[in-house]
C-alpha cells in the first residue's frame, strides 16, 4: 500500500528529526508554528513545519480534497415503462472533480488571460460570470454540492471500524440527546458523563507523558480522513522521544473543554485532543489538534495550543502535523506550560 | 407586580428582566441562558403583561445598573429629555401602535426615538410580528455621508468583502475587481484581515486605497482589524476611510473585546482628524445577538435586549454604517432559519429606530440548521424593510472566515427585483464605467478583467 509506505517514510523522517533535538535536550527550533487557541480560534491557519499557511492558496477553488460521494447515476438503459424520451442517456463523470471548474465562467471577458490570472490569485469564487444578475447554473450546483458535503459531515458518526482498528474504546460526554442537543448545549459537550468518568478511570494508564484522545467535534469525516495518518506518527514519535503514551480513547459528543475532565482523571503531562472542525463550505475533512500541559478543571482556551486546518491537499498535512505535535509536546514539557504561558516562558528563555 | 391570568392560569413574573426574557420569540441562546418561556402560553402571557408596562419603567430599571456599567451611562445620558417626557407614560403596546400608525410622520418617529432608551426599543420589538418589523423599519430612513451618501430612499448599497485566507494583496485585489464589476462596494470596501498586525493591515489599507484612487471610485475603504491597530495606522498616516470595531452591549462584554467607551471616543476623534473621506460620518460597527452571553457579560438579561444596547452605544458616534452579523454566532444562540430570520429583522428594526444606518450580514455557519435558500429569503425581507446594505462575498462563500454570507449576485438581483439603485455618487460612477445603465447591469458587468486596463 502506497499510504503505508508513505507513513513509514514520514516516521523515519520524524525519527531523524527528533534524535538530535533529544540529544541536546532542548526543544526543536520551529517555534513559529504554534498558534494560541484563544488568540486565533479554530479558523486560523496553523503553519506546522513546512505546511505554511500559504499552502492554502494552492487549493483548487472549488474542488474538495476528497472526492465527494457520487450522485446517483441515471441508468443508461431506459427502465421498463419509463416515460423518458427514447435514447436519453446522461452519464456524468464526477462534476466536482472536473478540471473545468478552475476556469473562469465569464462569457466575453475584456481580457481572458488576465481574468484567468486573477482567478489564480485566490480560493475565493471569483471570475464566475452570471446569468442576468444571478449565478450561472454550474456555480449554483457546485455551491449546493459543497454545502451538501458540509451538512452531511455534521450528521454522521465516526465509523466504528476505524476506532477498533486503533483499539480506541468509546465514551460519551453529558450530551445524551443526539446531534441537536450537542449543538444547543455546548456546556454538556465539555463534560464527561459519570459513566465515562468511571470507564476512563478503570481503563486508562495514569500519569503518562502524553495522552491522546479523539473527539468527533463537528465533523466525523475529519476524523475518518486524518486519524489513520496522524496517530501512527504520534505513537512512533513518542517512542523515539522516550515519552510514555497513555491509553487512547474516543469521545462522542465532544467539545474542546472536555480536556479539563480528562486531565483531572488521567493526569497526563500533555493531553492531545484530535477533534473535527466546523465544516467549511465543501471542506468537511479539517481536523484540529488541541493540546494542553497538565489540563485541569477551570482551564480555558488561553491555557491551550491548537494546530488547526489539518487535512491533505492544501491544509496542514496530517503526517507532518503528527510530527509537529510531538515537538510541541516536548516544548510544553520543557517549559512546564502551554498556551499563553508557554509563549511567555519561551520569550523569557 | 407583573402578573396576568391566561386561559384560567396565573402567570407571575418576578421582575422586568424575567418578563423581557420570556416575551421573546424562541431563541436557543435565551434557552441556553435559562431565560426563555417554558411554554408558548407563558410566552403569550408575558407579552400581555409587557404591553402594559410604561416606558419609564425601563429607564428606572436598565439591564445593567447605571453606576456599574458605562454602556448604560452612554444610553441614559444620551437621551433627549424633551422627547423622553412626551413618551415616559406610554405603554409598550401604545408605542407599537404609534410606530405603525399612518398618522405618525417618520420625522416625528426620529424625534421621539431620541428619547427612547435601548431597553424601551427592545421591549417594543418583542411585541412586533415579522411583518410589523419589516413595515415599521421601512418608514425609518437613515441617511449618512462619508465619501458618498448611504441610506437614501430607493437605494440599496453593498459592503464589498473581498477576504483572502492569508491576506494576499493580489487575491484581495482580484476579489475587489470582481465585486466592483457587479456594482458592489458603495457602502464600503471592507477587508477582514487574517493577520491583525500593523504591517499587514497597513499594507491592505494602501492596496485598497490605491484601487479607489486609480479608478476614482466614490466610496470608502476599511480594514476590519482591532480598533487599536487602525488607530495606529491613522497615526502613521495610512489611508483609512472608515474606522471599524465589533461592539457589545455591556462594559464587561466590551472588555472581552479589548475595548471601552473611552477607547472608542479616542478612535472617533482620530478618525475625524485623519480619515480621508469628507465625512462627517466615519465609524463602522458590527454587532450580533448572543455576543454578550458568550462572554458571560449579559447580567442575566436576554440576547435581544443586549443587542439593542449595542445600538444604544453605537448611536453615540453617528456611524456611517452598522451591521448585525446575524447568523455568525452559531446554533447555540440562533438555532435555525426561523430564529436567524427573526433576529435579522429585529436587529435591523432596532438599529433603524436608534437612528443608525443599518445593514445586515445575512449569513450562517455550516452547523446551523439553515441553508443558502433561507439566507436569500431573509435578504428579500430586509431589502423590503429598507435595509441600507448587504455584504458582497464571492458567491457568498467567505474563503477566510469559513461561513456563508450573501453574494455580489444577490445585491445585483435584489436591486433589479425591487427597483433599488446604488448610492447616487456610486451609481454615476458605475454608469461612467459602462457597468450599469438605468439601475441594471450592462453586458460589460460581471467581468473583473475590465479593471486590468489601468
Amino acid at each position: 500500500m502506497m499510504e503505508e509506505e508513505r507513513i513509514e517514510a514520514i516516521i523515519e523522517a520524524v525519527v531523524r528529526e527528533l534524535a538530535p533535538a533529544l540529544g541536546r535536550g532542548d526543544s526543536p527550533a520551529a517555534t513559529t508554528g504554534s498558534h494560541n487557541a484563544a488568540a486565533h480560534g479554530a479558523e486560523a491557519p496553523a503553519g506546522a513545519g513546512t505546511a505554511a499557511p500559504s499552502a492554502q492558496a494552492r487549493v483548487p477553488p472549488v474542488a474538495p480534497a476528497a472526492a465527494p460521494p457520487r450522485a446517483a447515476m441515471p441508468s443508461p438503459r431506459p427502465p421498463a415503462g419509463a416515460t423518458a424520451p427514447q435514447g436519453l442517456s446522461i452519464d456524468l463523470e464526477d462534476p466536482m472533480a472536473a478540471a473545468s471548474l478552475a476556469r473562469p465562467g465569464v462569457a466575453k471577458p475584456a481580457d481572458a488571460e488576465g481574468l484567468a490570472a486573477l482567478k489564480d490569485t485566490t480560493t475565493a469564487r471569483i471570475c464566475v460570470g452570471r446569468a442576468g444578475p444571478r449565478p450561472r447554473t454550474r456555480d449554483l450546483l457546485v455551491f449546493q454540492a459543497d454545502l451538501a458535503i458540509s451538512k452531511d459531515a455534521l450528521a454522521r458518526k465516526v465509523d466504528p471500524a476505524l476506532l477498533s482498528q486503533f483499539g480506541l474504546f468509546t465514551v460519551s460526554t453529558m450530551v445524551t440527546g443526539g446531534r441537536e442537543e450537542y449543538l444547543l448545549r455546548p456546556d454538556l459537550g465539555r463534560r464527561l458523563s459519570e459513566e465515562a468518568k468511571r470507564t476512563v478511570t478503570e481503563r486508562c494508564a495514569k500519569s503518562p507523558d502524553i495522552q491522546v484522545c479523539v473527539g468527533d467535534g463537528l465533523s466525523a469525516r475529519a476524523i475518518e480522513a486524518n486519524l489513520a495518518k496522524i496517530l501512527p506518527v504520534i505513537q512512533s514519535g513518542c517512542q523515539v522521544a522516550g515519552l510514555s503514551l497513555g491509553t487512547p480513547f474516543y469521545i462522542e459528543g465532544c467539545r474542546v473543554g472536555a480536556m479539563n475532565d480528562i486531565g483531572d482523571l488521567v493526569k497526563p503531562r500533555v493531553l492531545i485532543l484530535l477533534i473535527g472542525e466546523r465544516p467549511g463550505l465543501g471542506r468537511a475533512d479539517a481536523m484540529s489538534a488541541y493540546m494542553g500541559f497538565e489540563p485541569r478543571s477551570g482551564h480555558s482556551d488561553a491555557d491551550r495550543d491548537v494546530v488547526c486546518n489539518i487535512y491533505d491537499g492544501g491544509g496542514v498535512n496530517p503526517l507532518e502535523a503528527g510530527a509537529y505535535v510531538i515537538r510541541l509536546a516536548q516544548r510544553m514539557i520543557a517549559a512546564r506550560a502551554s498556551g499563553v504561558r508557554l509563549r511567555l516562558a519561551e520569550e523569557k528563555a | 407586580m407583573l402578573r396576568t391570568r391566561l386561559f384560567g392560569k396565573t402567570y407571575d413574573f418576578p421582575d422586568l428582566r424575567v418578563l423581557m426574557g420570556k416575551a421573546n420569540e424562541e431563541k436557543s441562546g435565551d434557552r441556553l441562558a435559562g431565560l426563555a418561556a417554558s411554554s408558548a402560553e407563558e410566552r403569550a402571557a408575558a407579552r400581555f403583561v409587557l404591553a402594559e408596562v410604561p416606558l419609564s419603567a425601563f429607564r428606572d430599571c436598565p439591564a445593567l445598573p447605571y453606576e456599574g456599567d458605562e454602556v448604560t451611562r452612554v444610553i441614559i445620558d444620551g437621551l433627549n429629555e424633551a422627547s423622553y417626557r412626551e413618551i415616559a407614560g406610554w405603554t409598550v403596546g401604545e408605542l407599537r401602535e404609534w410606530l405603525l400608525s399612518n398618522e405618525t410622520a417618520p420625522e416625528e418617529i426620529a424625534r421621539i426615538a431620541n428619547g427612547l432608551s435601548s431597553e424601551m426599543i427592545a421591549a417594543v420589538t418583542k411585541l412586533m410580528s415579522n411583518l410589523d418589523l419589516v413595515y415599521a423599519a421601512s418608514r425609518l430612513r437613515v441617511v449618512r455621508h462619508s465619501v458618498n451618501t448611504i441610506g437614501l430612499p430607493g437605494r440599496l448599497s453593498n459592503r464589498l468583502q473581498p477576504n483572502h485566507p492569508t491576506d494576499s494583496p493580489e487575491g484581495v485585489r482580484a476579489a475587489i475587481y470582481e465585486g466592483l464589476s457587479y456594482g458592489c462596494g458603495d457602502a464600503v470596501i471592507g477587508i477582514n484581515p487574517a493577520d491583525d498586525s500593523y504591517a499587514s493591515v497597513a499594507r491592505i489599507l494602501d492596496m485598497a486605497y490605491d484601487i479607489v484612487r486609480t479608478w476614482e471610485i466614490p466610496t470608502q475603504t476599511c480594514v476590519l482589524s482591532h480598533v487599536t491597530t487602525q488607530m495606529r495606522c491613522l497615526q502613521q498616516g495610512s489611508p483609512v476611510g472608515l474606522v471599524f470595531q465589533s461592539i457589545c452591549g455591556s462594559e464587561k462584554g466590551n472588555a472581552s473585546f479589548g475595548i471601552s467607551v473611552g477607547m472608542l471616543d479616542e478612535a472617533a476623534t482620530l478618525a475625524k482628524k485623519h480619515c480621508y473621506p469628507a465625512g462627517p460620518d466615519y465609524m463602522y460597527f458590527e454587532t450580533g445577538q448572543g455576543s454578550a452571553l458568550s462572554a458571560d457579560a449579559n447580567n442575566g438579561w436576554d440576547q435581544l435586549t443586549l443587542e439593542a444596547r449595542n445600538y444604544g452605544l453605537a448611536r453615540r458616534y453617528s456611524p456611517f454604517i452598522v451591521n448585525t452579523v446575524v447568523g455568525f454566532i452559531g446554533p447555540e444562540y440562533l438555532y435555525d432559519s426561523e430564529q436567524i430570520h427573526r433576529a435579522g429583522l429585529e436587529d435591523h428594526f432596532m438599529g433603524k429606530l436608534h437612528g443608525l444606518s443599518m445593514g445586515c450580514d445575512v449569513c450562517y455557519t455550516n452547523h446551523a440548521n439553515t441553508s443558502q435558500n433561507a439566507s436569500e429569503n431573509l435578504a428579500v425581507l430586509l431589502a423590503a424593510a429598507g435595509c441600507n446594505y448587504f455584504m458582497g462575498v464571492p458567491l457568498a462563500d467567505d474563503s477566510m472566515l469559513s461561513y456563508q454570507s450573501t453574494a455580489f449576485h444577490d445585491t445585483a438581483a435584489l436591486r433589479q427585483l425591487l427597483r433599488l439603485r446604488p448610492a447616487p455618487e456610486f451609481e454615476a460612477w458605475l454608469e461612467s464605467m459602462g457597468l450599469m445603465r438605468d439601475g441594471r447591469l450592462t453586458p460589460k458587468a460581471g467581468d473583473a478583467s475590465v479593471f486590468l486596463s489601468r
